[in-house]
């Protein structure tokens, strides 16, 4: 066997996963892609390199390493797996292994001494933007190569926000879960409920159902939240203005929910080890519900005015265009590789808690374009709050909240934590040590696979049509530098 | 003297509330309570009070150049009738005077972008500098045209013949309002051609010129490019009723609210329809020449 099979939150021993040779696992690597795998894990640990990848037909997760010590290179999988690009680059920024014959070895993180593509061409003028951006954004330097008023080439240069939070991760005696919260701003939730899950299931603890529910549906509101934001925000990018001003303020209806349940817009403090730390009762429930009809109303309102309007229409149709091909080959993950068609949903693929229990449909659009990652919004988020209210049903009276987690986590052992964040999907990795302390920790941010989803859609398009481009995405700096 | 008055009022203060009137109904479409009407006059003069920061890539081009923007579109003002048909100084041909001294202030602009050397307020002036080579023309033909058809060559003289028309002369004032309008929406940089309100370099046409600039100079920008809308408004008034003043500002913010803005690309389409619209106000005036080679005054 040269496959260790597991599932999401499922801890295996370290020992038993297998080691190869690089060729081999290479070899392998390529072999399980022809029969529909995708990698969500790429990276070292000390001497070795775990590859993980995800079966998303037989919710199966396969496992798989090779010893890397006293190399110096190996054979690049990135020029037969375009995917691998992004791991490979990374990998060889930490470790100093080259993968050869990589096309375009750019570190991921590292920003001194880099030199951006030229262009001969005297026709193509070049424009830098950033790191430091007219709003309030994160830092990102993008250069881009335009002919006229068209983008020939766009360069993305992050790591401006690289704050090594994995190697955080490994102190003890911490409360690691208000660091978990942090990895990416915008996703406390799914961050942190991938954090949880990954430490119950190496502590082998089983959390009370209602936490489980209420982790679920905080998980919702969290998507609903930033994508009514981000209809705003694409609406603020086109001067839009009714889309700007009704989404803005149905937003804060949605994370004002969150304060009410929590005490915090972004829900910092409500998902902890062994559960959630606070309830929701009756009375909260019931203001759940009114605020899901409100918000639905106005949304459904702005969304019928705006997609009617052919201004708007024809700065969204066909803008910044993914194919599907592109986006399978790239390895696009989340809304925006549903949007472009290609069915990735871990709520469905992988599920967990009590997305066990749901009957889920993954949404799926076709056109792969700005119109595409916008309408895919608009659907979603009423997805979610039919979830949210199936949820709710189900929520049981007076029950335990929080369970303690006493034990110590076990040793030598790994487990791959999957959730689907409103962006995508969230990987944690969580391998432990012979004491049972964490050894490594490694996280994977959906930004991290679709940064170049977004240096791919621009090109062609008006210079102009950019930052409409950027917000159909949303990516995060901070989730991708980590 | 009560006319003098006014006329000073309207070229000078009017500017102010005239962006004020605009937000105002942008705010009123928003939800919005907005700021007051008095709040551009209110900006202005903190930045007046404010000091420069300059860049040290540029030259004197920089220095006098909004000063010298700000001066030729005053001069503009000065041209335009502004109440009952009547202007500060008119002569023959003045016209043609008020639409070269308005070039040769966005000329000022446009080098003063590109001396700064950024890249964004060089690719700001091309797109600024093709949208003038077609506004030009449009404008032309449109006033050219009126011109023909009164037999008078001054600003003031120009617009009496439609005091007293008939149906051609209706549809011929209604289409160079047409043309009119939407060069307010394109020199004033307004939605759906640009957004004053984007804080997106990459997509500015006319802002994106003007990012280095702070202080006075920024001040004297902005009063200008209201000014120049009010100008335009000007020619509109003529045409129609004077309160054409109020009205205008307000279609404005009612547009911004409503309409998205165009993609770039199809923004030349807008203008190739103002340069389309003006050659039907060509043709309608030559109809009308043939049928009462006079004009239509008689």
């Amino acid at each position: 066997m040269n496959w260790i099979k597991t599932q999401n939150n499922t801890v295996i021993n370290i020992n038993e996963i297998p080691t190869l040779h690089i060729d081999v696992l290479r070899h392998e690597i390529m072999n399980e892609y022809r029969h529909n795998k995708r990698a969500i894990g790429f990276f070292g640990v000390k001497n070795r390199l775990f590859t993980v990848l995800a079966d998303d037909f037989n919710s199966q997760i396969l496992v798989s390493s090779a010893k890397f010590f006293e190399i110096k290179s190996y054979s690049s999988l990135t020029p037969d797996i375009p995917a691998f690009s992004m791991f490979e680059r990374e990998f060889f920024e930490e470790f100093n292994i080259e993968p050869a014959g990589h096309p375009w070895l750019k570190p991921v993180r590292k920003i001194e001494n880099y030199n951006f593509l030229k262009s001969d061409d005297e026709e193509v003028h070049e424009v830098a933007v950033g790191p430091i951006h007219a709003g309030i954004i994160e830092p990102g330097h993008f250069r881009f190569l335009c002919r006229g008023e068209f983008v020939e080439n766009l360069e993305i240069q992050l790591g401006y926000q690289h704050r090594n939070i994995e190697s955080l991760f490994l102190q003890r005696n911490k409360p690691l879960i208000h660091l978990a919260e942090s990895v990416a701003g915008d996703t406390v939730i799914g961050h942190a409920t991938a954090y949880c899950n990954a430490l119950e299931a190496l502590t082998n603890t089983n959390i009370p159902e209602k936490s489980q529910i209420i982790r679920a549906i905080a998980l919702e509101m969290e998507r609903i939240a930033v994508h009514i934001g981000d209809l705003g925000a694409v609406s603020n990018d086109i001067a839009y203005l009714m889309g700007t001003s009704v989404f803005g303020a149905t937003r804060t209806l949605v994370i004002n929910t969150l304060l009410e349940i929590c005490g915090s817009r972004f829900a910092r403090g409500l998902i902890r080890p062994g559960g959630v730390a606070f309830d929701i009762d009756q009375n909260l429930s019931d203001k759940i519900y009114s605020m899901l009809d409100s918000i639905l109303t106005t949304v459904e309102i702005i969304i019928d005015s705006m997609f009617s309007s052919s201004s708007v229409l024809s700065r969204l149709d066909k803008t910044g265009i993914v194919s599907k091909e592109t986006a399978h080959e790239i390895g696009l993950v989340g809304m925006a590789a549903r949007a472009s068609g290609v069915p990735l949903d871990i709520r469905a693929d992988h599920p967990w808690g009590s997305y066990k229990t749901l009957n889920f449909e993954k949404i799926v659009m076709k056109s792969g374009d700005v119109y595409a990652r916008t309408y895919i919004r608009y659907i979603e988020i009423k997805q979610s709050a039919q979830i949210i209210r199936d949820l709710l049903a189900k929520l049981p009276e007076n029950a335990d909240l929080l369970t303690q987690i006493s034990k110590p986590l076990s040793p030598n052992s790994m487990v791959i934590s999957l959730t689907e964040g409103w962006r995508g999907e969230i990987v944690h990795t969580v391998l432990t040590d012979e004491q049972g302390n964490i050894s490594r920790y490694k996280i994977k941010d959906p930004s991290f696979n679709n940064w170049n989803g977004l240096a791919l859609a621009v090109k062609g398009n008006g210079i102009s049509d950019f930052p409409l481009c950027n917000k159909s995405f949303n990516l995060s700096y901070c989730g991708n530098d980590l | 003297m009560l006319e003098f008055v006014l006329m000073i009022v309207l070229l000078f203060l009017f500017p102010f509330l005239f962006v004020g009137i605009i937000n105002r109904t942008k705010a009123f479409w928003g939800g919005r309570q907005g700021a007051s009407i008095f709040q551009p006059l209110y900006d202005f003069i903190k930045l007046f009070k404010k000091g420069e920061v300059i860049s040290s890539t540029t030259s004197f081009i920089f220095n006098i150049a909004p000063s010298v923007t700000f001066t030729s579109i005053i001069f503009a003002g000065l041209l335009v009738p502004l109440i009952n048909q009547k202007s500060f100084l008119s002569f023959e041909g003045d016209f043609i005077l008020f639409a070269y001294i308005l070039a040769l202030g966005k000329f000022f602009s446009l080098i003063s972008a590109m001396d700064t050397g950024s890249s964004f307020e060089g690719m700001g002036a091309s797109r600024e500098a093709g949208f003038s080579t077609l506004v030009e023309p449009a404008f032309f033909i449109t006033i050219a045209s009126i011109a023909a058809l009164s037999g008078n060559y001054s600003f003031q003289s120009l617009f009496l013949i439609f005091n007293n028309t008939g149906e051609l002369g209706i549809l011929i004032i209604l289409l160079s309002v047409l043309v009119i309008f939407m060069m307010i929406l394109v020199e004033g940089c307004r939605v759906p051609v640009d957004d004053p309100n984007t804080h997106l370099e990459l997509t500015m046409i006319h802002e994106v010129m003007v990012l280095d600039n702070s202080g006075p100079d920024l001040a004297l920008i902005n009063y200008g490019s209201a000014m120049k809308m009010v100008i335009f408004s000007a020619l509109i008034a003529n045409m129609l009723h004077p309160a054409v003043f109020l009205l205008i500002p307000i279609i404005i913010g009612t547009l911004e609210s409503t309409v998205a803005r165009f993609r770039f690309s199809r923004l030349f389409e807008f203008i190739f329809l103002m340069c389309s619209v003006s050659l039907v106000v060509l043709a309608l005036t030559m109809i009308a020449l043939y049928e009462n080679p006079v004009g239509l005054i008689k």
